[in-house]
C-alpha cells in the first residue's frame, strides 16, 4: 500500500489542511505504513457482521423544551479572531454578485 | 506538618473536618511542592496560585460558617485538571497552538461537579496535543518529564496528571482516556488511574477527540482515593446525551481483602512476543497474588484482540478527522491572515496544527473517503463488534480480566517520536477496553530493573466499577507498590 503525492494533496484538500512539501512526503511515508499494517483487516471475515458505530444502547433522548437563558452576544464573540458589529466575520464566501 | 502533599485523599479529607488543617495550608503546601518540583517536570501548561488559594479561603469561610453536615464532600481538597477539560474563564489549550488563547465560556461537567463539591484547581495539566499521543511528546507546550526518571516520558496523552499525582503535586487529577490516555501514564508514572464506562461520566466540556471513545477519568495513589472522586462526578448529565442513566452506587471498601468467590481472567493474546521480561514478570505476580487473597484465576481467550489497534487507529482518526473540522480560525482559535475563505481555513488549520495531528486527521479522512469508506472505516466498525462481543463473552465466565497495561515501562523521551507505529503500538493493550466501552483500572505491582514502575490492568464488565475498585482495593491493602514515591 503506497500512497502517491497526488493522494496525500488530494487527502489534504478534503481535510482543508495546507501542507509543506516536506510534510506531504513525510506523511506519504507514515500513512503507507499505517494503511500497510490496517490491511490485516481485509483477512478478517465480517459478512454477517453488524457495525458498532456506539456501544450504548440505542435510545432517543429527549428533554422538555424550556426556553432557558442562552450566552450572551459578548460571551460568545469573545474567542472570535475576528468580528464586527456582534458577528463573527469572515472573507468573502461568494465574489462577482453569485 | 512538613508533609500535607503525602497525604492520601481520605487523610487530607479527615484533617481538613477535623479542623486540623485549613484548605488554604493544604493549598498553600501543594503550591510549595509545584514550585520545588514543577521546573524539573513540566506538569503543568498553567498554573492557577491565585484562583486556588481565592477557594480555599472560601471553603474555609464555609466550614467556618456551617455545620460539617452541611459541608460539600471534597470541601477544600486541590485537585489538578488535565488541560481538555474546559474551566471558565481559565484558558484550555489542549496541548495545541490553535487554542493557545481560548478562554472558555462554561466549565465541564465533571470539573463543575468537583467544584461543587467543593474542591480548589490548581492548575491546567499538560496533554499530547488533542490528546493524541502516548507519550505527552505531542504537546505543543513542552514535554514532561517522568518523575522517576526524568530522561523517560510519562506517558500520554494525560502525562501531565500523571506525573502531577506522582510527583506530589496534586493528590487527584482528571484526565481524559481514549485508548488509554489515563491508563498507560498512570502505569508509567506508578500510581492509580481509572477509565470508566463509556457513559458512565458525562464529556460535556471535554473537547472531542474520537467521541465513541472518550472517556473521563481519574488520577490518584489508591483506588481508595480514586473511588471518593468517582463518586461525585459519575451519574446522568443533561448536557451529554451519551451519559446513561444508570444509578452510581455508593462505593464502599472495607478492609475486607478476602476474594474468595471472584474470577478473574487472564487473557492469553496479553502475554506475547514483544512483552518486556520485567512487566510480565511483575504483572504475573501481582496475578498470584489476587490468587492468593482467594480469587480463581481462570485463563481466557478475547481472539480478536490482534486487530484492536487497526481499528482503534481507523475509527479513532475518523471521528478526529470530524470533530477537528470546527478549527477553522472563525468563531475561536488561531486565525491564518490570508483574505481568501479557503485559504484562510487552510492555512488556520495547517499552522495551528501540530504534526501528530495533522497525520491523525489526514489518516481519517483518508478513511472516510469516497471509495475507501467500506474497505477501511466500515471493515473496523465491524471488527469492533467482534472486540466487543470477546469481552461480552468473556464476562459471561468472569469478574474482571487482568492484563499488563502496556507492553513496556516508561520508554525514553525522543525514543518513538520518529515512528508513529511504534508509538501507536504502546496502546495495544488499553485501546480494546475503549472499543468495548467497559471500563478499566490501572495500578502499580512493581519495578522494573530500571527502577521504573510497571503497572496492571483489570477491566470489567459495562458499569461495573466498583468491583474494580474492590479488587484493586483489596490489592493494595496487602500490598505496598501504590506507596512507592518519586525521589525528587
Amino acid at each position: 500500500m503506497q500512497l502517491t503525492i497526488q493522494e496525500v494533496e488530494h487527502i489534504a484538500e478534503l481535510a482543508k489542511l495546507d501542507l509543506s512539501d516536506e510534510e506531504k512526503e513525510q506523511y506519504r511515508e507514515q500513512l503507507s505504513s499505517i494503511l500497510a499494517y490496517a490491511a490485516m483487516l481485509q483477512n478478517v471475515d465480517t459478512g454477517d457482521i453488524p457495525p458498532t458505530a456506539s456501544v450504548l444502547p440505542e435510545r432517543s433522548v429527549l428533554r422538555e423544551d424550556v426556553v432557558q437563558e442562552p450566552l450572551s452576544p459578548e460571551t460568545v464573540l469573545q474567542n472570535a479572531p475576528h468580528q464586527k458589529e456582534q458577528q463573527f466575520k469572515v472573507p468573502i464566501v461568494m465574489e462577482n454578485g453569485q | 506538618m512538613s508533609n500535607l502533599s503525602d497525604l492520601s485523599v481520605r487523610q487530607a479529607l479527615k484533617l481538613l473536618q477535623n479542623g486540623d488543617i485549613s484548605s488554604v495550608e493544604v493549598t498553600q503546601s501543594y503550591l510549595d511542592r509545584i514550585q520545588t518540583v514543577e521546573p524539573q517536570i513540566k506538569a503543568f501548561i498553567t498554573l492557577t496560585p491565585e484562583l486556588a488559594i481565592a477557594q480555599a479561603k472560601s471553603a474555609d469561610q464555609l466550614r467556618k460558617n456551617n455545620p460539617l453536615e452541611d459541608l460539600p464532600a471534597l470541601l477544600g481538597l486541590p485537585i489538578a485538571v488535565k488541560d481538555v477539560l474546559a474551566l471558565q474563564n481559565v484558558r484550555c489549550t489542549c496541548g495545541s497552538r490553535i487554542l493557545e488563547n481560548f478562554i472558555p465560556p462554561y466549565t465541564a461537567t465533571t470539573v463543575q461537579r468537583l467544584l461543587d463539591a467543593g474542591v480548589v484547581i490548581l492548575g491546567k495539566t499538560n496533554t499530547d496535543e488533542f490528546a493524541m499521543g502516548s507519550s505527552t511528546e505531542n504537546s505543543a507546550y513542552q514535554t514532561t518529564h517522568n518523575p522517576w526518571n526524568q530522561a523517560h516520558v510519562p506517558g500520554g496523552s494525560s502525562g501531565g496528571s500523571a506525573a502531577a499525582v506522582s510527583a506530589g503535586m496534586a493528590p487527584i487529577a482528571l484526565g481524559s482516556d481514549t485508548g488509554g490516555s489515563v491508563r498507560q501514564p498512570a502505569s508509567f508514572c506508578g500510581i492509580t488511574g481509572l477509565k470508566p464506562t463509556y457513559g458512565r461520566v458525562s464529556r460535556f466540556g471535554l473537547i472531542a477527540y474520537g467521541s465513541s471513545l472518550d472517556s473521563v477519568g481519574i488520577f490518584s495513589r489508591s483506588a481508595k482515593d480514586l473511588a471518593v472522586i468517582f463518586e461525585q462526578i459519575a451519574g446522568r448529565d443533561p448536557k451529554d446525551a451519551t451519559s446513561m442513566d444508570i444509578p452510581v452506587p455508593g462505593i464502599h471498601l472495607n478492609s475486607n481483602t478476602d476474594l474468595t468467590g471472584v474470577r478473574i481472567g487472564v487473557p492469553k493474546e496479553y502475554f506475547i512476543t514483544g512483552i518486556q521480561t520485567d512487566v510480565e514478570k511483575n504483572v504475573r505476580t501481582a496475578i498470584q497474588h489476587f490468587e492468593s487473597l482467594g480469587a480463581q484465576i481462570v485463563e481466557i481467550s478475547l481472539p480478536h484482540t490482534e486487530y484492536a489497534l487497526p481499528v482503534y487507529y481507523l475509527i479513532a482518526t475518523a471521528e478526529a478527522s470530524a470533530n477537528l473540522a470546527r478549527f477553522d480560525g472563525v468563531r475561536y482559535g488561531y486565525s491564518a491572515e490570508e483574505t481568501s475563505l479557503w485559504e484562510r481555513f487552510k492555512h488556520s488549520r495547517g499552522r495551528g496544527f501540530g504534526s501528530e495531528v495533522k497525520r491523525r486527521i489526514m489518516l481519517g479522512t483518508y478513511a472516510l473517503s469516497a471509495g475507501y469508506y467500506d474497505a477501511y472505516y466500515g471493515q473496523a466498525q465491524k471488527v469492533r463488534t467482534l472486540i466487543k462481543r470477546d469481552f461480552e463473552q468473556a464476562f459471561e465466565h468472569v469478574d474482571a480480566i487482568a492484563t499488563p497495561v502496556a507492553p513496556t515501562t516508561a520508554f525514553k523521551i525522543g525514543e518513538h517520536t520518529n515512528d508513529p507505529l511504534a508509538m501507536y503500538l504502546e496502546d495495544i493493550f488499553t485501546l480494546p477496553t475503549n472499543l468495548a466501552g467497559v471500563p478499566g483500572l490501572a495500578f502499580p505491582v512493581g519495578f522494573d530493573h530500571q527502577g521504573l514502575p510497571v503497572g496492571m490492568q483489570l477491566m470489567g464488565p459495562h458499569f461495573k466499577e466498583e468491583t474494580l475498585l474492590k479488587l484493586v482495593h483489596a490489592y493494595q491493602l496487602s500490598t505496598q507498590w501504590h506507596k512507592s514515591m518519586p525521589d525528587l
